[in-house]
């Protein structure tokens, strides 16, 4: 089991920023455990949920940012409806994907490489256009044929539209991702 | 918004893998005489990629849909997707409950939302709305092979101060559908499991592994097809059942149906007409056997009576002859009927 000293090693401001980002106080959670018994994710997370809020509580930026945990959450909303203190604990693995994400500490690459994909498709056309997201992840992660084999089921039942549709205010969708980035860049 | 009218948006899935839960969600409410008003112009919401990024990006996306009906005057919006409906009702809800949240908001959208919106799935909007009564009304035909589990998915009803809708744990808004179609609904126990959501591309062996988890737990509770509300759960669960049989080393062969092509086939719909030919995993041999309502009524008439002459006798003697025969003859009576259906 690995020591932590909590005098010494907790961080928090990491915690406070969670606490202000989320909403949540990470502090209600007495370890019950209820949150990671129903999480259907438990067997492939390295630290299981309940132990990433204990992380939380004793500042441990560095390991929770690094964990796979936080990007293989689904948000299945499990853990949030039976937690018996009320916290909102898939919303602050929801943030802590975000500060993850914006200080650089992805350790799930190929998720993180599937959700640019998406939303690229999102900016480009309005609309998702599901071939692209899969061709856009395939190139980007390396992964070129993952799900060829799911080609000809749909194929051939209106299902599969080669070429993407626009919709008419595509610049209003461009226009929140760069007053979004615009946003983020004054805050530093 | 005349009162026959919902504004309706299907989302991206809807215009393409998922195509058979909008001619189904379509065929249905023409069949009520309700018209469906897509949103002008909708754009995605932004699902799970946007809130890995940042809340109120997430929320921009999702409210841009909800300024749009804000804008139609109206002030309801209903979805089939649970992730859309996700999207919109945590946006909505954050911008009520925090100033300067909805001020962020606005700040990035062209026309900005006032929270004058509610959003609704589909399956609320059926089960509240329109009523089990007129669902039960329109019922033509009847399936007696069919055994439904009915699968919710994650998100519908979770968590309950977002979603607002049914039961969290235990929800019961489509079996209430599925029982007044006449349709045998299974006792299931995995209704709200996860089925490995949007991970399908990414970590296909994790979605395996969950969605047989649910797969299983189907032939446990005796059912023989499952019934989703969700696009995402039916693309993990039929379209990557194969994927799911190679890496778990499973034989399954499920056909997974949305409620409301369920609904459609009740109201006498053709298969083609609800798109059932689009699923990966054919249900072909579920809906074969088929007879009219008029048909099922007299047979369990029929089966009533023998039962009530059955009980009488049995009253008198406890081992009686007379009934045993009857009791051979309905025996004999289903498998015929189930040998005209194979």
């Amino acid at each position: 089991m690995e020591l932590i000293n909590l005098t010494e090693d907790t961080d928090w401001d990491f915690i406070e920023q969670v606490r202000e980002e989320s909403g949540q106080d990470p502090f209600l959670c007495y370890q019950c455990g209820n949150c990671t018994a129903g999480c259907p994710y438990t067997e492939f997370f390295d630290f299981p949920v309940n132990q990433i809020m204990r992380l939380l509580q004793a500042g441990q930026k560095e390991t929770i940012l690094k964990s796979r945990a936080i990007w293989q959450c689904a948000t299945c909303e499990a853990c949030t409806t039976r937690c018996p203190c009320n916290i909102d604990i898939a919303h602050i693995m929801d943030v802590l994907r975000i500060i993850a994400r914006r200080e650089n500490y992805v350790s799930e690459k190929d998720i993180k490489k599937f959700y640019d994909s998406f939303l690229d498709s999102l900016k480009h056309h309005g609309r998702v256009f599901e071939v692209g997201i899969l061709m856009g992840y395939n190139i980007k992660s390396g992964h070129l044929f993952s799900d060829a084999d799911l080609g000809p089921k749909i194929m051939g039942k209106g299902k599969v539209h080669f070429f993407p549709t626009n919709i008419k205010g595509k610049d209003k969708i461009v226009s929140i991702f760069e007053k979004f980035k615009q946003k983020r860049k004054n805050r530093g | 918004m005349a009162e026959n009218e919902y504004i309706y948006y299907p989302g991206c899935s809807l215009e393409a893998t998922a195509i058979e839960y909008n001619m189904s969600v379509r065929l249905i409410f023409k069949a009520l005489g309700i018209k469906l008003v897509e949103p002008d112009d909708w754009s995605c919401c932004g699902s799970t990629p946007a809130h890995s990024v940042d809340h109120v990006f997430a929320g921009a996306l999702a409210a841009r849909n909800l300024a749009i009906v804000e804008k139609m005057g109206a002030s309801t919006v209903i979805t089939p997707c649970p992730a859309c409906l996700s999207a919109f009702k945590k946006a909505h809800l954050r911008m009520v409950d925090n100033e300067e949240f909805k001020k962020e908001v606005n700040e990035l959208l062209e026309v900005p939302y006032e929270c004058g919106v509610t959003a609704k799935s589909v399956l609320q909007v059926l089960l509240e709305d329109v009523g089990l009564e007129a669902i039960a009304e329109k019922v033509t035909t009847d399936f007696p092979d069919l055994k439904v589990a009915p699968y919710y998915g994650c998100i519908i009803a979770r968590p309950p101060e977002v979603m607002q809708f049914d039961d969290p744990e235990n929800p019961v808004a489509m079996d209430k559908i599925l029982t007044a179609l006449g349709v045998e609904v299974c006792d299931f126990a995995f209704k709200t499991e996860c089925c490995g959501a949007a991970f399908g591309v990414v970590k296909k062996k994790m979605v395996n592994e969950l969605s047989s988890k649910i797969l299983n737990m189907v032939l446990d509770c005796g059912a023989n097809c499952l019934s989703v509300p969700c696009q995402l759960c039916q693309q993990n669960l039929d379209l990557r059942q194969d994927q799911i049989n190679a890496t778990m080393h499973a034989s399954f062969k499920l056909p997974v149906l949305y409620f409301t092509q369920i609904m459609g086939l009740a109201w006498g719909y053709s298969p083609r007409e609800l798109g059932l030919d689009k699923h990966n995993v054919r249900a072909d041999h579920l809906i074969r056997s088929k007879r009219s309502i008029e048909e099922k009524r007299r047979e369990e008439e029929e089966k009533a009576k023998t039962k009530k002459g059955k009980g009488k006798k049995g009253k008198v003697k406890k081992k009686p002859k007379a009934p045993k025969t009857e009791d051979k003859k309905a025996e004999t009576k289903q498998p015929e009927a189930k040998t005209e259906e194979a």
